[in-house]
């Protein structure tokens, strides 16, 4: 009898249990579907308003594609190369690879028509020195500038750290002048000069200013198309020059590279194991296709995210014609939000996916209202502006990114909210800080300066590129010596 | 709350890495296995969901079992058996 009553006890528990956390889901879920009511209703609001604002709706629907693609195959750009030497998992250096060449698919039409929001950068040496910066700050942050974004949502606010740490150390070091010009090279500041910028701007003080005005606008802005002599804005160009050439040939290389070195030996003893034959090369082909979709969660959100990539630039590029004019800046002065437009009345509105800029201005914004001016310098004041974080069309698309990326961690109940530990916390500030000045030299991060920029078949994301995977790889060095450190202490206790 | 790494009986170890972010979770789970036994069974914790793809994609390339996988509002529990 005795024993029949605790078996109903129990049982009972394990129901409440259960309803318990079926009601806990079934709130997170009511908490996806409020967010996505709320972001409805700042559209349509915003819209009846003036309909101006449809044109920063598009930049936040698209951020919230983003953030959901994001969260949904666990997209990080820092995982790509990181996991690659640390653990030897090539999953989301596949999935990059797939969204870019899908980006670049779905963007050289656009490109050909004429039609691409797209610009090149300067291509030099600095590309491959930024990438470093941004490759040692994503592993020891532990994510890049985009995946921090996608993990704010998901609750965990190391990730949140690193943003306020990012858009911190790039407003700081976009404005340091004083000391910081005694380590500025006289051609560069001669060569600044020459430039002739409005007196706004004082172009001697400051060392980004120089570094940018004096070095890096010195060195060509070219595509693939360019260099092999072909327009961007044709058939040949698009396809041959910037798919073909810019992406195609070089991500087939990366992919066959990291299959012959990380996937195929691992793969085939496994197929061995069962039997299978691996020889020849259908052998090889199988090996290689295995890898690409060894995590179709991954490879789908790279898909997704690719082709909503060059849509963002056309609806963006269709609008501007709509409305008549070739930036927000336009906009903003005629809907009556002039403050904090550069001086050439422009604001930062990239028409494409960007991360790291819009986190500068909000801080810059900021120390601007505290009395410190920062309009002088050449990327607030001449290129960018300090918009009012609330009309910032590239605000939008980060804050509805954190949205989209929150509204699918919810919806499938890995929302958690996280808080840092005063270790995890120092990784944090510490490796956003080095992004945020990879992010200034590079003129943009694992987005802006690589993703981007690759897609569209500028010389300039590969070499950036280059150096992320080389700062990795010394972050990872990093991090495999402190681990170790730390584990062995435990395995010691143990006897291991 | 920091990593702990605990033998809890002999052959099943205890790795509890909550709190962290990659890449922490997925090299401190690939150099616990490297310390234990053919056989061995990790029982794993961790909160960060990303680190789950990588670990999951690093077990199966090694070779070795996940044989519990749990997930519970943010909570990753999971056993692993090195091979």
């Amino acid at each position: 009898m005795q024993q029949h009553v605790a078996d109903v006890t129990t049982a009972d528990a394990a129901v409440a249990k259960m309803t318990l956390e079926e009601e806990a889901k079934r709130k997170k879920k009511l908490w996806a579907l409020g967010l996505l009511g709320l972001f409805s209703l700042i559209s349509i609001s915003t819209f009846v308003y003036n309909e101006y604002y449809i044109y920063l709706s598009v930049y936040l629907w698209f951020g919230m594609i983003y953030g959901m693609c994001l969260q949904y195959g666990r997209f990080c750009f820092s995982s790509a190369f990181r996991d690659l030497f640390a653990i030897k998992v090539p999953r989301m250096l596949v999935g990059i690879v797939i969204a870019t060449l899908l980006f670049g698919l779905v963007s050289a039409p656009i490109t050909a028509a004429g039609l691409s929001t797209f610009h090149a950068a300067p291509v030099s040496s600095h590309a491959i020195i930024a990438g470093v910066f941004f490759g040692i700050g994503m592993v020891i942050a532990g994510g890049c500038a985009s995946s921090s974004l996608y993990k704010t949502g998901e609750g965990n606010m190391n990730a949140l750290i690193v943003i306020f740490s990012l858009s911190l150390t790039q407003a700081l070091f976009a404005d340091v002048g004083g000391w910081a010009n005694n380590f500025v090279p006289e051609a560069w500041t001669q060569s600044a000069l020459e430039k002739g910028l409005p007196a706004s701007i004082t172009v001697t003080d400051g060392w980004v200013d120089q570094y940018l005005a004096g070095y890096v606008w010195n060195n060509p802005a070219i595509t693939y198309a360019e260099l092999l002599g072909m327009p961007n804005a044709s058939i040949a160009g698009a396809f041959v020059g910037n798919l073909f050439v810019g992406i195609f040939v070089p991500a087939s290389l990366l992919l066959a590279l990291v299959y012959a070195l990380y996937w195929r030996k691992g793969y085939r003893k496994k197929q061995q194991k069962q039997g299978k034959d691996v020889s020849g090369l259908k052998g090889e082909l199988a090996g290689y296709w295995s890898m690409i979709t060894a995590n179709k969660r991954t490879a789908i959100a790279g898909m997704i995210l690719g082709i909503a990539c060059a849509l963002h630039m056309l609806v963006i590029q269709g609008l501007r014609v709509k409305f008549g004019f070739k930036n927000a800046g336009t906009m903003l002065e005629r809907i009556g939000w002039d403050f904090g437009l550069s001086v050439q009345g422009t604001v930062f509105d990239p028409g494409y996916w960007y991360v790291t800029t819009q986190e500068a201005q909000w801080v810059g914004w900021t120390l601007q209202k505290m009395g410190i001016e920062n309009l002088d310098n050449i990327y607030f004041g001449f290129v960018n502006g300090i918009p009012n974080p609330a009309i910032n069309p590239a605000d939008w698309m980060s804050l509805a990114l954190i949205g989209g990326a929150a509204i699918i961690a919810l919806y499938h109940n890995e929302f958690k909210f996280k808080k840092p530990t005063w270790e995890t916390a120092m990784w944090s500030a510490i490796g956003g800080a080095f992004m945020g000045i990879g992010s200034r030299l590079g003129l943009g991060c694992n987005v802006g300066a690589y993703f981007v920029r690759v897609a569209n078949g500028d010389c300039s994301g590969w070499l950036f590129g280059l150096g992320m995977a080389g700062g990795a790889y010394l972050g990872v060095k990093f991090f495999n010596w402190w681990t170790e450190r730390k584990l062995d202490k435990e395995a010691e206790a143990m006897g291991l | 709350m920091g990593m702990t790494f605990e033998k809890k009986e002999e052959g099943r170890y205890m790795l509890n890495v909550n709190g962290y972010v990659c890449p922490h979770p997925q090299i401190y789970t690939k150099k616990a296995l490297e310390k234990m036994a053919s056989g061995d069974i990790l029982e794993l914790f961790f909160d960060n969901p990303s680190s789950g793809e990588s670990i999951e994609q690093m077990i199966e390339n090694d070779g070795n079992e996940l044989v519990v996988k749990n997930v519970d509002a943010g909570q990753f529990e999971w056993h692993i058996q090195k091979s």
